[in-house]
């Protein structure tokens, strides 16, 4: 089986044809392992139309929906209904319009910020595990102190003293979040570090670079995968709580931007109950969803979960 | 859904410490490594409000116009312009002393400003740590002991519900509800304009302005616990001494309660002291929310006006709060867990 075009010319018995037919052969298991699980389809179906609806934002609801210049005659307020599905808010914005855009900033922070950690969390995690002496040691340290300290307090000093955007959320979140991760890696490179094909790849010379590419790399990647799904949906809270917060982009609306906009306008004690709640539940949907996923993911790929 | 939780909480537990190391030499370890993340918390509250590429007196006066010479005058007495060395030995100097400046926004000194606020914050995460603790133990020691069953479907679920839900959202619910709609309980603050004079009365009045709050952060939280719960109790439900009490012929109650909890609550404890932090970070939103004056109000604030000193101050104390509670949990845990002393 050759491998892309781009490739170099890999002959069917070359050690990277073979590579790749494993790595296909996995990825095709892996996906009729999780379509027997109920829970994640659903999560993944969810998942998908959100994306989808996300992606076409601009063509379901031009932004001059939004522009407040234009929307002088619509009402303020007004109640969820035929002609306002999700109700309006205080300047006759379609609460819905609103949430459909949000959604981009909720999502591209959420994907940005858990790409982020995971690089973060997967160096150090190797790192730790692999450097023995005071490297390891001192990595721990580092790893202990952001896993005892809760993220959101470090990522509002973070956002404070950067200037505001959408970036420095990124930042912020992917700076705090990566030490479950590092701490999880850590401990599968140390199963791994003593198993015979690393101590034969010593053996042989291997030095670091080669034994945490082509050893640690792949055996603590399906961790990370699973990790992953998981953390885009603690990072979408953290996305709309620091925006809640007012540490977000004032430009770029999110869901948890929609909900600072609703208590500063007391939603919640004056009755306009849409705009509370719709962007809330959109934050859980989409968390559970991410939920529903990653746990299905990281019972895959960790079978000793699967007993629970 | 109940085969996945279990793992929520349980994969994310520290390394067990060390067994059969002298006391002395344990605690030292452990002081030495709280003293040495505070070390970091105070390094990071001077180079993140310093170094970062943020001009804090540009960002001020973003907010409120001023002139350039309102803002060197206001660098000057920030210190801003001296060199960084010495504003480092002048930042740590007022560490130590507790003194973080003045804040903006308040116009008085930082210090004062937490003093005054830190222990309505104590009460309440204080009140809702006890609720959480005791309700997620039982159910987490209840779920466990029918694992599997419709029981503990229903509670883990409900519970990694509530866990998935953003904290400031449950809040802004529970105050549209039970504040906006129904009037049961009061929307905001910590005591009523007008209190009742006598102390009864003032205690009944700030408990009922206690209420949601202490409900939006118990139900946040207690799923921590329950599943830490879960998961030990399920470990241990194996074990040859369970048999033994049953032989014994007593009643599974009694195996439940006299033995296996019991046994499951040692890792418990440390973990549930760990999870402190989970607490610190919801009391700055539902503090935000229900307009409670405590440090997660103040840290609002700060981030609003913004009032560096006082987040500097609020982040530096929260850090303590966090890191002195985890040093108690690993010494708590040595004093309670006689394999861990005895050796």
């Amino acid at each position: 089986m050759t491998t892309t075009a781009s490739a170099p010319v890999a002959h069917p018995g070359s050690a990277r044809a073979m590579a790749w037919r494993r790595r296909r052969a996995a990825a095709g298991q892996f996906w009729s392992d999780f379509r027997r699980y109920p829970a994640g389809m659903t999560g993944l179906v969810v998942l998908a139309v959100i994306i989808i609806l996300a992606l076409l934002a601009p063509v379901l609801a031009p932004s001059r929906m939004l522009d407040v210049t234009q929307l002088l005659d619509s009402p303020r307020y007004a109640p969820p209904s035929l002609a306002h599905p999700f109700g309006t808010d205080d300047q006759g914005r379609e609460l819905w319009v609103r949430m459909l855009w949000g959604s981009r900033v909720s999502l591209v922070v959420g994907f940005a910020a858990t790409a982020m950690s995971m690089i973060i969390g997967t160096i150090i995690g190797i790192a730790a595990g692999h450097f023995t002496g005071w490297v390891g040691g001192l990595l721990m340290r580092i790893v202990d102190f952001f896993l005892v300290l809760p993220s959101l307090i470090l990522a509002i000093v973070l956002s404070s003293v950067l200037s505001r955007g959408v970036m420095t959320i990124v930042i912020a979140i992917g700076l705090t979040s990566w030490a479950g991760t590092a701490r999880v890696v850590r401990s599968q490179t140390l199963s791994v570090e003593s198993r015979d094909y690393v101590e034969r790849a010593r053996v042989l010379g291997a030095g670091h670079w080669h034994i945490i590419v082509k050893h640690l790399l792949p055996a603590v990647m399906p961790l990370v995968l699973a990790n992953t799904t998981l953390t885009v949906g603690s990072a979408i809270i953290a996305e709309s709580t620091l925006s809640f917060l007012g540490l977000g982009d004032p430009s770029k609306q999110s869901w948890g931007t929609i909900l600072k906009n609703s208590m500063d306008l007391s939603a919640a004690t004056s009755g306009y109950w849409w705009y509370v709640l719709i962007p809330g539940l959109a934050i859980l949907l989409v968390v559970l969803a991410f939920t529903l996923v990653g746990r299905v993911v990281e019972t895959i790929v960790n079978p000793t979960l699967r007993n629970r | 859904m109940s085969t996945a939780v279990a793992s929520a909480v349980a994969a994310e537990e520290t390394d067990e410490p060390p067994r059969g190391v002298p006391a002395i030499r344990y605690f030292l370890s452990k002081l030495g490594g709280a003293a040495i993340s505070m070390v970091m918390v105070i390094l990071l509250g001077f180079f993140a409000f310093k170094l970062l590429p943020g001009d804090p007196v540009a960002l001020m006066a973003k907010e409120r116009p001023m002139s350039a010479a309102q803002m060197d005058q206001l660098r000057a007495q920030l210190g801003l312009n001296k060199p960084m060395i010495v504003q480092f030995w002048d930042y740590l100097g007022n560490v130590f002393t507790l003194n973080f400046g003045d804040s903006y926004v308040y116009k008085q000194s930082v210090a004062s400003l937490i003093g005054e606020y830190f222990w309505n914050t104590i009460l309440l995460t204080g009140t809702s740590a006890v609720i959480a603790i005791a309700l997620g133990l039982w159910l987490g020691q209840r779920a466990a002991w029918k694992h599997g069953s419709w029981f503990d479907r229903i509670t883990t679920g409900t519970a990694l519900v509530f866990w998935s839900v953003p904290t400031f959202w449950l809040a802004l619910l529970l105050l549209m509800i039970f504040g906006g709609s129904l009037h049961w309980f009061p929307t905001g603050g910590m005591m009523s304009p007008n209190p009742p004079p006598d102390a009864l009365g003032k205690v009944l009045d700030v408990a009922s302005h206690m209420v949601l709050p202490v409900i939006t952060m118990v139900a946040v939280v207690y799923a921590q616990y329950l599943m830490v719960m879960r998961a030990s109790l399920i470990e241990e439900m194996g074990e040859d001494y369970l048999t033994t009490a049953r032989a014994k012929g007593l009643r599974e109650d009694k195996v439940r309660t006299g033995h296996a909890v019991p046994n499951a609550l040692l890792p418990t404890v440390t973990l549930v002291f760990m999870h402190i932090g989970g607490l610190i970070a919801g009391a700055v939103t539902i503090e935000t929310v229900f307009s409670w004056p405590g440090l997660g109000k103040l840290t609002y604030e700060a981030i609003s006006g913004p009032d560096l000193p006082l987040l500097q101050g609020t982040f530096v104390v929260f850090s303590a709060i966090i890191i002195v509670t985890n040093l108690l949990a690993d010494l708590v845990y040595r004093l309670l867990d006689p394999r861990v002393r005895a050796a």
